[in-house]
């Protein structure tokens, strides 16, 4: 389907749902501080975009994001490569990451308070606890798959260590890289939002749980839709590079 | 340059998960030892095409792959101009089955790999620009590989090996997948080659008729594990009719028909 079909597709069936939303409302008897409709949230979100509150709660959050996943990807990326090059060096070190990974990056919560105390510092590391392990195990499964007809070309041609990483394994591993970082960023987005209803005084956690507190549910309703729109874009900034032709090499255009 | 010489070469398996496939496999709880080539030996002198027949599975890759040093042989001695094979070389290239090329370098960036120690970069791109035109891609040098055709990529492939100016080109199964004009064409176009740089070029294939037309020996191989069945000088001159009744080559081609189990020649 093309581009403006799926765009109107979209629009559409965003409409039913805020339709069905506008429904249920009315008839559910709900008091509009318990459930507001459509109208009520679009009016509070004009009041959180016109007090400059919504911009400085989202640039919070997407800072943390953005530095937590960075800090993952730069050395989940490399630390992948490396086990997966390495055999020795992943059987020792494998049993360790399939334990941590399992266990909740908020599970972590109380340390990280602890180590580094309120502010940025702890989400931040939440976030890359999130990050950093499924990118680990996916850039070693993408080294470990790739075909060795390309590592006999490369000692054929008499490639060094340094070509082999930088002609072979990096351009080999960058599609399923990619997709895992698309995973990836979506698991951290939703893991900023948890961070933020504890150690922070600023982001869209944060925003959510103020506004319960002050039962303002609007607004609460407010951070979730603004929280699923940056998710959407972000999903979307990663797909975009995914279909980057030298980073796919045709995969997609077979 | 490129004699090659295999004395008594074998080669074995060890499968970790325990997998007897036939009689002739051992194994214990820990594995199965699978032995692929037994007491291999054969000379090929420099500059000879020698084309290896033999049943799918009987270890023909193999062999390749050891000629080539990118395996060992379990035992046995294999030189090359006299010297023992240690590892993979440059002046051994190989021609891969299923295409060898890196699918993320565009043709001209695969033929590059062989001449990227070139100081002279007017030089490099020239010459890069001369095999290109040797196997008739011109306008194809910056499509990836998936851009081309089967014939296109083993042709690609072919001027990447030859920039290197090796001594021995190896090619396992050139022209398996290609329709069958296309594979015509490759076969009249590597025994040009051939006459042209007299290389010694070994080529592993499963159609009889590729071996009678091209080699100037063939070597047939026993299902797994491979010895030799037999190994026969081609003393004709080429363009080879290979059908013509009764003649030598017709003969021959009925008794490799035999040796590899079909009854009837087609
Ligand atoms: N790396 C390997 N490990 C275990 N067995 C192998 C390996 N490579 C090849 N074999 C086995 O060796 C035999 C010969 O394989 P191959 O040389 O590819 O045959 P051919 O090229 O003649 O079809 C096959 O039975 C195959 O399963
Ligand atoms: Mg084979």
């Amino acid at each position: 389907m093309n581009q403006v079909n799926t765009t109107i597709v979209s629009i559409f069936s965003f409409s039913i749902l805020i339709l069905l939303w506008e429904v249920v409302v009315r008839f559910s008897g709900w008091d509009s501080n318990v459930f507001p409709g459509p109208f009520a949230v679009m009016i509070s979100m004009g009041e959180l975009i016109g007090n400059g509150s919504l911009l400085k709660h989202t640039v919070a959050s997407l800072f943390r994001v953005t530095a937590g996943f960075y800090l993952a990807t730069f050395l989940g990326v490399p630390l992948g490569i490396f086990l997966g090059r390495n055999h020795i060096a992943a059987l020792l070190f494998n049993p360790i990451v399939n334990f941590l990974r399992p266990i909740s990056p908020l599970a972590w919560i109380p340390l990280a308070m602890l180590w580094f105390g309120i502010g940025d510092q702890p989400a931040v590391f939440l976030i890359f606890l999130s990050s950093f392990f499924p990118i680990v195990v996916a850039t070693t499964v993408a080294v470990q798959s790739i075909n060795p007809t390309y590592f006999y070309v490369a000692s054929n041609f008499g490639f060094n260590r340094y070509e082999v990483i930088s002609k072979i394994v990096v351009p080999a591993i960058i599609p399923s890289v990619i997709t895992a970082l698309r995973l990836t960023v979506t698991i951290a987005w939703i893991v900023v939002v948890a961070a933020e209803m504890i150690a922070v005084q600023s982001g869209l956690g944060y925003l959510i749980l103020d506004s319960r507190n002050g039962l303002r549910m609007d607004y609460v309703m407010d951070g979730m839709i603004i929280i699923g729109i940056i998710g959407l874009f972000l999903d979307n900034i990663m797909r975009r590079l995914g279909r980057i032709e030298s980073a796919t090499w045709g995969i997609m255009g077979q | 340059m490129g004699n090659i010489v295999a004395t008594d070469i074998s080669k074995e398996y060890f499968n970790r998960r325990y997998k007897k496939r036939e009689k002739l496999d051992t194994g214990s709880i820990f594995g199965a030892t699978i032995p692929v080539l037994e007491g291999v030996d054969f000379e090929i002198e420099s500059g000879e095409m020698v084309c290896f027949l033999g049943p799918s599975g009987c270890g023909k890759s193999t062999l390749l792959r050891i000629i080539a040093g990118f395996e060992e042989q379990s035992s046995g001695i294999l030189t090359i101009d006299d010297k023992p094979v240690t590892g993979a070389s440059s002046s051994n290239i190989f021609v891969f089955q299923h295409s060898g090329l890196l699918p993320w370098m565009t043709v001209q960036e695969n033929v590059e790999l062989g001449l990227r120690n070139m100081k002279d970069l007017e030089k490099k791109e020239a010459e890069i620009m001369d095999y290109i035109e040797m196997v008739e891609l011109e306008g194809f040098e910056h499509h990836y590989p998936y851009q081309l055709s089967g014939g296109m990529q083993r042709r690609a492939e072919l001027a990447r090996a030859l920039a290197v100016n090796p001594e021995i080109l190896i090619m396992d199964e050139p022209f398996s997948g290609l329709d069958f004009l296309t594979h015509m064409k490759m076969r009249e176009e590597v025994v040009n080659m051939h006459e042209f740089l007299g290389k010694t070029i070994l080529i592993v294939t499963h159609d009889i008729d590729d071996a009678l037309s091209m080699g100037d020996r063939v070597i047939v191989f026993s299902s797994r594990p491979a010895t030799i069945k037999l190994n026969q000088k081609l003393d004709f001159p080429h363009p080879r009719y290979i059908r013509q009744e009764d003649s030598e080559l017709s003969v021959l081609r009925d008794e490799l028909f035999l040796m590899l189990g079909v009854n009837y020649a087609v």
